[in-house]
C-alpha cells in the first residue's frame, strides 16, 4: 500500500507546495498581465488533471491490490469511455489554447504609436540605440564595428547621424509609453529578457528580432542574458531604469549622439590629455572594459581595480608580477599566459605604442 | 502487411528488399533535408548568385543512366560483363564529378566564398559517397551473383538516378524566386 | 504439422562454439542488445557524474573552484549529450529493441544480423570518439547540448577548435550505427514475424520500438545534415550557419549564414528524438503493467494508433523549441496548435494505463512499483510540456529552469523509471535469475522520491524567471536567497539519488551469480518470449520449430480459463483470442 499512500502524499504536498511557495512570478511591470492570466489557467486546468488522474490511479491501486484469490476482471476495451475520454481531452486542451493563442496575436502585434529601442547583444554586455528626432535607426552591419565604432553603424546612412547611443549596460525607459525593442547582435545568440516585463526575444546575428511592451511601473530592473553565448553568459547582467517621461527625456537629452561622437574622436586629442585619461577612453573604445571591469566587480577578465602591482596566479602553479612589462607583453600577447581563474579567450587587439603607453598608465591608475 | 504474419516464410518478400526500400528511404529524407537547407540558405542570402554548371555534370548524368541501363539488363539475366559493364559506368561517373570539380575549380569556384558553391559540393560529394557505398555492394555482388542480389542492386542505381536528376535540377534551376514562390511570397 | 524454417536462419547447432564469436564478436541479438545496454549504462554513469558536478556548483557556488565557467559549460554539454543520444536512444534501440523484438515476434534473430552486430561496435567507436574530448587540448565542447552556431565554434566557448569537431564526427558515427540498427529492427517486424503473429498481435513494446526506429531512421538525418554543414563551418570555413560577424573584437570572414536554419533542423531532428525515447517507454510500460496486474492492456487497438498518431505528429512540432528564437513569429501560431493536438492522443495513453490498472489484480513487484511511479511522473512532465507548449506562457518561461525540470522529468525521469522496472522485469530471461527485491525496493524508493524532491519545486525556480545554463548567479538581486537555499536542497538530493544508482549497478552484476534462480516465466506472462524452449533463450531461440501464435499477448484473467493468463503460443482452443473488431471470432489459417 506504500505506493498509494506516497502517490496521496506526493500530490498533496505538490498541491500545498504550489499554495505555499515563495517562487512564483516576478511582480508584474509591464503590461502583460494577460500572460500571468494565461499562465494561471494553464496550472488550474492542469493542476486539475494532474490531481484527478493521481488520486484516481492511488485509489484504483489501493481497491485493487492483489489478495488471496482476487482475479483482474476482463474489460480489454470500452469505445465508448475512450470517446468521451477523447472529447473532454480535447474540450481541455482548446480551453488552454484559445487563450493562449489570443494573446500571442497581441504579441506579436506591436502598436503603432510604440517608440523604438534597439538592444545590441555582444559577448558580454550589451548597449542600446535610440532612434534620434527623425524616428529612424541608421542602418549597420558587422563590417563596421570597430574600437571607435562599436555600434557598427553605416556611417554614410544619414538616417543614423542622429541616432542616440548608450554605451553602458544600463538603459532608461518611460514610463507607461509602449516600447519596440528591436533586437540585434555582431556575434553570437543573446536574449534580452527582464522577468519583470515577461516579454523577450533571442537576438540573432545577421538579422533583426524583435519584441514589444509597456512599462507599468517605476524601477530598476535586472536585465539577463537567456541564450548560452559563452563563458561569460551569466556576466551580461544589464539594467532597465524605468522612470517618468520628464525625468527620461532629461536623460536621453543627455546622451550621444551617433554624430557627436565622431566629432570627437576626429577632434585633436586635447593638449593636457594625460595618458591616464586617454587610456581611460580606449579602455572604452577597444572594448576591454566588455570583460574588464573598473571597479572590483568580478566580470570575464581581471578586475583593473588593484590589478598593478599585483602578484596574479597562474594556471598550473606559479605566479607573476604584474609590472608595466608584464601588462605591454600581455596586451600585445594575451595568449602567452594563462591567468588562474580566467578563461583564456582575451583577443589581441591591436595597438599603437601610445595606446600602449595609455592603456598601462591608465590601469596603473586604477590601483 | 498483417497477412505477411501468416504467410509461410518462403512466401514473403525477402528481407533484403525491404532493407533495401527502408534505406532509400533514409536517404531520400537525408536528401530531402538537405535540399531544405539549401532552399533556406538560397532564401536567407541577400546576394545568391547561381553557379553555371560545367559541362561534366551532363557527362555524369549519361554515365549514371548508361549504368541503370546496364544494371535492368543485368538484372533480367544477362551475362556478367553487363554487371561488370554497370560498375565501369559508376566508377566513371565518380571519375567525372572528380573532374567537374576540377573544372569549378580552375574557375576560381571556391568552397568557401559562395554558398551556392559550398552547397554544390557538398551535395555531390554527398550523392558521390553513396555511389561509392553502391559500388563497394556491386564488388560483393560480383563475387556472388544472384538474381534477386542484382535486381536489389539495380533499384538501388536506379534510385542514385533518381536523385542526382533531383539534385542536378536543384542546383542548376532552382532559384531565390522559385523559392520565394514556394514559401507563399507570391512570384517577384 | 511443423513449421518449416527458412534455410537462413540458424539453429542451435550452429551456434559459435569460442568464448569470442559467443560473447564478443556475436552476431545474436541477445548478445548485442548485452553490449549496447552495458556500454549505455556505463556511459550514462558518467553523464550522472558529470550532472553531480553540475549540482555541485549550482548549489554550493564557488566553493569547489576547478569547477570554473569553461568547466561548467562542458559538463552540462556532455551530461545533456550523452543521456539524451548515447544513454537513451541506443538504451532503448539497441539495448531493448534487439533483445525483445526477434523474441517478442517470434523470430530467431534479427534479419541482418552482421549489420547488427556491427551496428553495435561502431556505437561504441562513436562513444570512444566522444568521450576523447575529455582528452584533447581545449576539452570538449561547452556549447550545450543543442550546439547551437555561431556561439559553439566561435572563441568564447570551451572546445570551438577542437571538442566541438570530435562531437560532431561522434554523433555521424552514432548515426551510421543506428540507421544499421534501425533497418534490422524495421525490416525484422515487417518479415520475420512468426506464424499467427499478426501486426495487432505484436505487444506494445515491439510497437513502441518499431514505431520509434521508423522515427529515428527519417529523423537522425536532419543531425547528420546540420552537423556535417556545421563540421564545414568550423573546418573549412563555410557559412551555412555563420553569418558575417565580428568575435572577440576580429571581423571574421563568415558571411549570409543562418543560425536559424541550424535550429529548424536541428529541432526537426530534436523532437521526433524525444519520442523516439518516449515511445519505446510507453510500450514497455503498457507490458508492465499489464502482466502484473493480469489485465489486458486497456484499448490496444487505440494504444497502438496513439503510438502510430504521436509518432506521425512528431514530425510537425519542433520548432515549439524556437518560439523565442526569433523565426517568423506566424510560425508560432501553428506550432503551439500541433504541439497542443499531440497532447490528446498522448492523454489516451494515460487513461487507458490508468483503466488497465482498475479492476485488475495489482500485484506490488518491483517492476509494478516503477510502472506507477513512470505514470504519474509523466503525467506531471506532460503537463508542464502543455506550459511550454502553448506560445505566449513559454514566453517568460524558455531558457528558465521550468524547461529543464520539464524535460528531466517527461525525458530523464519518467523513461529511467522504465528502464529500471523494464530490467527487473526482463532480467530473469536474460540471465535465468532474479534481481534482489530488497535492493530493488532501495533503490525504486529513493529514485522515486528523490527525483520528485529535485525536479518539481525546480519548476517554481523557473517561473521566477532563474535562467538556466548560468555558471553561477551571484549579484542578480531579483533571485531571492531563499531559491539558493532551494538549489542547495535540490543539490543534496541529486547526490543522494546519484548514488542510489549505485545499488541498480551492484544489484545487475551481484545478481549474475547470486540472484535466485529463475523459473522460464516468473512473473506468468502470456507474450511470446517467455515461451522459449530454454530459458535464458539458445541462440537461434526457438530451438528445431518456430512457434505459431493464436491470440494476442494480453490474453490475462480470461473469463473461464484455468489460470490467469494464457500464453501467446498455447493451441487455439485455449481461447483468450483478441477482442475483433466485427465482434466474429478470428480465423487463423490452419
Amino acid at each position: 500500500m506504500a505506493i498509494a499512500i506516497a502517490l496521496v502524499v506526493l500530490v498533496l504536498g505538490s498541491v500545498l507546495f504550489h499554495i505555499f511557495t515563495p517562487w512564483w512570478l516576478p511582480p508584474l511591470a509591464s503590461n502583460w498581465k494577460t500572460m500571468d492570466d494565461t499562465l494561471f489557467i494553464t496550472v488550474v486546468i492542469t493542476g486539475l488533471f494532474f490531481v484527478v488522474i493521481s488520486l484516481f490511479v492511488a485509489y484504483t491501486l489501493w481497491r485493487f491490490r492483489h489478495r488471496e484469490g482476487s482475479r483482474a476482471a476482463y474489460e480489454p476495451d470500452n469505445h465508448r469511455l475512450e470517446r468521451r475520454l477523447i472529447v473532454i481531452t480535447s474540450v481541455g486542451i482548446a480551453a488552454l489554447l484559445a487563450p493562449g493563442l489570443w494573446v500571442y496575436a497581441d504579441y506579436v502585434s506591436p502598436p503603432s504609436e510604440a517608440m523604438t529601442l534597439e538592444v545590441l547583444g555582444q559577448q558580454w554586455r550589451w548597449r542600446f540605440r535610440f532612434p534620434g528626432p527623425d524616428g529612424q535607426l541608421g542602418g549597420s552591419d558587422a563590417r563596421f564595428v570597430s574600437g571607435a565604432n562599436p555600434f557598427g553603424l553605416d556611417p554614410s546612412d544619414t538616417r543614423g547621424a542622429d541616432d542616440i547611443l548608450v554605451d553602458d549596460n544600463e538603459v532608461r525607459l518611460p514610463l507607461n509609453r509602449p516600447v519596440n525593442v528591436v533586437l540585434r547582435s555582431h556575434d553570437v545568440l543573446h536574449d534580452f529578457y527582464v522577468p519583470h516585463f515577461r516579454s523577450r526575444m533571442n537576438i540573432v546575428p545577421g538579422q533583426v528580432s524583435s519584441f514589444w511592451f509597456t512599462p507599468t511601473k517605476a524601477g530598476r530592473y535586472e536585465a539577463l542574458c537567456a541564450q548560452l553565448c559563452g563563458v561569460g553568459h551569466p556576466d551580461m547582467r544589464g539594467f532597465v531604469r524605468v522612470e517618468e517621461g520628464a525625468a527620461f527625456d532629461t536623460w536621453l537629452a543627455a546622451q550621444p549622439t551617433f554624430a557627436g561622437l565622431r566629432a570627437a574622436a576626429a577632434a585633436p586629442a586635447a593638449a593636457s590629455a594625460d595618458p591616464a585619461t586617454v587610456g581611460r577612453t580606449l579602455a572604452q573604445s577597444k572594448g576591454c572594459t566588455a570583460c574588464h571591469s573598473v571597479d572590483g566587480a568580478p566580470s570575464v577578465g581581471p578586475t583593473w581595480k588593484g590589478l598593478f602591482g599585483k602578484q596574479e596566479n597562474l594556471e598550473g602553479g606559479g605566479t607573476v608580477h604584474v609590472d608595466e612589462a608584464f601588462l605591454r607583453t600581455f596586451i600585445r600577447n594575451p595568449q602567452s599566459r594563462d591567468i588562474k581563474g580566467f578563461p583564456n579567450v582575451m583577443p589581441a587587439v591591436p595597438v599603437t605604442d601610445a595606446e600602449l603607453d595609455a592603456l598601462v598608465a591608465y590601469i596603473q591608475a586604477l590601483r | 502487411m498483417s497477412i505477411a504474419g501468416t504467410l509461410p516464410l518462403n512466401d514473403r518478400p525477402a528481407p533484403a528488399a525491404i532493407g533495401l526500400w527502408v534505406f532509400i528511404g533514409v536517404a531520400s529524407a537525408l536528401f530531402g533535408l538537405f535540399l531544405a537547407a539549401y532552399a533556406m540558405r538560397m532564401d536567407q542570402a541577400p546576394d545568391w548568385t547561381r553557379l553555371a554548371l560545367p559541362w561534366q555534370l551532363w557527362l555524369s548524368t549519361a554515365l549514371l543512366v548508361a549504368g541503370s541501363v546496364l544494371l535492368s539488363q543485368a538484372a533480367s539475366g544477362s551475362s556478367r560483363s553487363t554487371l561488370i559493364g554497370a560498375g565501369v559506368c559508376a566508377v566513371a561517373f565518380v571519375i567525372s564529378q572528380f573532374w567537374a570539380w576540377q573544372a569549378l575549380a580552375d574557375a576560381r569556384v571556391s568552397f568557401t566564398g559562395n554558398p551556392a558553391a559550398s552547397f554544390f559540393y557538398l551535395l555531390t560529394a554527398m550523392h558521390g559517397l553513396h555511389v561509392a557505398g553502391g559500388l563497394i555492394a556491386w564488388a560483393r555482388v560480383l563475387r556472388r551473383p544472384a538474381r534477386e542480389r542484382v535486381a536489389l542492386l539495380a533499384r538501388y542505381w536506379h534510385f542514385l538516378l533518381a536523385l542526382w536528376l533531383v539534385l542536378f535540377a536543384a542546383l542548376g534551376w532552382l532559384t531565390p524566386q522559385i523559392v520565394a514562390f514556394i514559401c507563399g511570397r507570391g512570384w517577384a | 504439422m511443423s513449421y518449416a524454417d527458412d534455410h537462413h536462419h540458424e539453429h542451435d547447432d550452429h551456434a559459435p562454439k569460442s568464448w569470442f564469436y559467443r560473447y564478443v564478436w556475436s552476431q545474436d541479438h541477445k548478445v548485442i542488445a548485452v553490449q549496447y545496454a552495458s556500454i549505455a549504462i556505463l556511459v550514462g554513469l558518467i553523464g550522472l557524474v558529470l550532472s553531480n558536478l553540475m549540482r555541485l556548483q549550482i548549489g554550493y557556488p564557488g566553493q569547489f573552484e576547478f569547477i570554473n565557467a569553461e568547466r561548467y559549460y562542458q559538463y552540462v554539454t556532455m551530461h545533456g549529450m550523452i543521456m539524451v543520444i548515447y544513454l537513451l536512444t541506443a538504451l532503448f534501440l539497441g539495448g531493448f529493441g534487439n533483445y525483445l523484438i526477434p523474441l517478442m515476434i517470434g523470430a530467431r534473430d534479427m534479419v541482418f544480423p552482421y549489420m547488427n552486430m556491427l551496428s553495435v561496435w561502431v556505437y561504441f567507436l562513436s562513444v570512444l570518439i566522444l568521450l576523447a574530448s575529455f582528452f584533447i587540448p581545449g576539452g570538449p565542447t561547452g556549447g550545450g547540448w543543442t550546439l547551437y552556431p555561431p556561439a559553439v565554434i566561435l572563441p568564447g566557448t570551451p572546445g570551438h577548435d577542437g571538442g566541438i569537431i570530435l562531437m560532431l564526427v561522434s554523433l555521424v558515427v552514432f548515426i551510421v550505427a543506428t540507421t544499421m540498427g534501425g533497418l534490422n529492427y524495421v525490416t525484422t517486424v515487417l518479415q520475420a514475424r512468426c506464424r499467427g503473429m499478426t501486426l495487432m498481435r505484436m505487444p506494445l513494446s515491439v510497437w513502441g520500438i518499431f514505431v520509434a526506429t521508423i522515427l529515428a531512421l527519417l529523423a537522425f538525418p536532419a543531425l547528420f545534415v546540420s552537423g556535417v554543414m556545421m563540421l564545414l563551418d568550423e573546418t573549412a570555413g563555410t557559412s551555412f550557419f555563420m553569418p558575417a560577424l565580428v568575435s572577440m573584437g576580429q571581423v571574421t570572414d563568415y558571411k549570409g549564414g543562418s543560425p536559424l536554419l541550424f535550429q529548424h533542423l536541428f529541432w526537426f531532428f530534436g523532437h521526433p528524438e524525444v519520442y523516439i525515447v518516449a515511445l519505446p517507454a510507453f510500450g514497455l510500460v503498457s507490458d508492465l503493467i499489464s502482466v502484473h496486474a493480469r489485465k489486458a492492456i486497456f484499448g490496444y487497438r487505440t494504444m497502438v494508433w496513439a503510438i502510430v498518431i504521436i509518432g506521425g505528429l512528431s514530425f510537425v512540432v519542433w520548432a515549439h523549441h524556437m518560439f523565442v528564437a526569433g523565426m517568423n513569429p506566424w510560425f508560432g501560431f501553428f506550432f503551439a496548435t500541433s504541439t497542443l493536438i499531440i497532447a490528446v492522443p498522448t492523454a489516451i495513453k494515460v487513461y487507458n494505463w490508468a483503466l488497465t490498472l482498475w479492476r485488475g489484480d495489482i500485484h506490488m513487484t518491483v517492476p509494478m512499483l516503477f510502472a506507477l511511479a513512470f505514470l504519474m511522473t509523466f503525467v506531471l512532465g506532460g503537463l508542464t510540456g502543455l506550459f511550454l507548449g502553448n506560445v505566449s506562457v513559454d514566453i517568460p518561461l524558455s531558457g528558465t529552469y521550468f524547461v529543464v525540470a520539464h524535460f528531466h522529468m517527461v525525458m530523464g525521469v519518467a523513461p529511467l523509471l522504465v528502464v529500471f522496472g523494464a530490467i527487473y522485469h526482463w532480467y530473469p530471461k536474460i540471465f535465468g535469475r532474479m534481481l534482489n527485491d530488497t535492493i530493488g525496493m532501495w533503490h525504486f524508493w529513493i529514485t522515486f522520491l528523490g527525483t520528485y524532491v529535485i525536479y518539481f519545486p525546480m519548476h517554481y525556480l523557473g517561473v521566477l524567471g532563474m535562467p538556466r545554463r548560468y555558471h553561477h548567479y551571484t549579484d542578480y538581486q531579483f533571485i531571492p536567497p531563499s531559491a539558493h537555499v532551494l538549489n542547495e536542497l535540490i543539490t543534496i538530493a541529486a547526490l543522494i539519488v546519484g548514488a542510489a544508482q549505485l545499488l541498480f549497478v551492484f544489484n545487475l552484476v551481484w545478481s549474475l551469480k547470486h540472484g535466485r534462480v529463475a523459473n522460464s516465466n516468473p512473473w506468468r506472462a502470456a507474450s511470446l518470449e517467455w515461451f522459449t524452449p530454454h530459458s535464458p533463450p539458445h541462440h537461434g531461440n526457438w530451438g528445431a520449430t518456430l512457434p505459431t501464435v493464436h491470440r494476442w499477448a494480453y490474453a490475462y484473467s480470461v473469463p473461464g480459463a484455468k489460470e490467469d493468463f494464457i500464453a501467446q503460443n498455447a493451441p487455439a482452443a485455449d481461447g483468450g483470442q483478441e477482442p475483433s473488431q466485427d465482434h466474429e471470432p478470428r480465423q487463423v489459417p490452419a
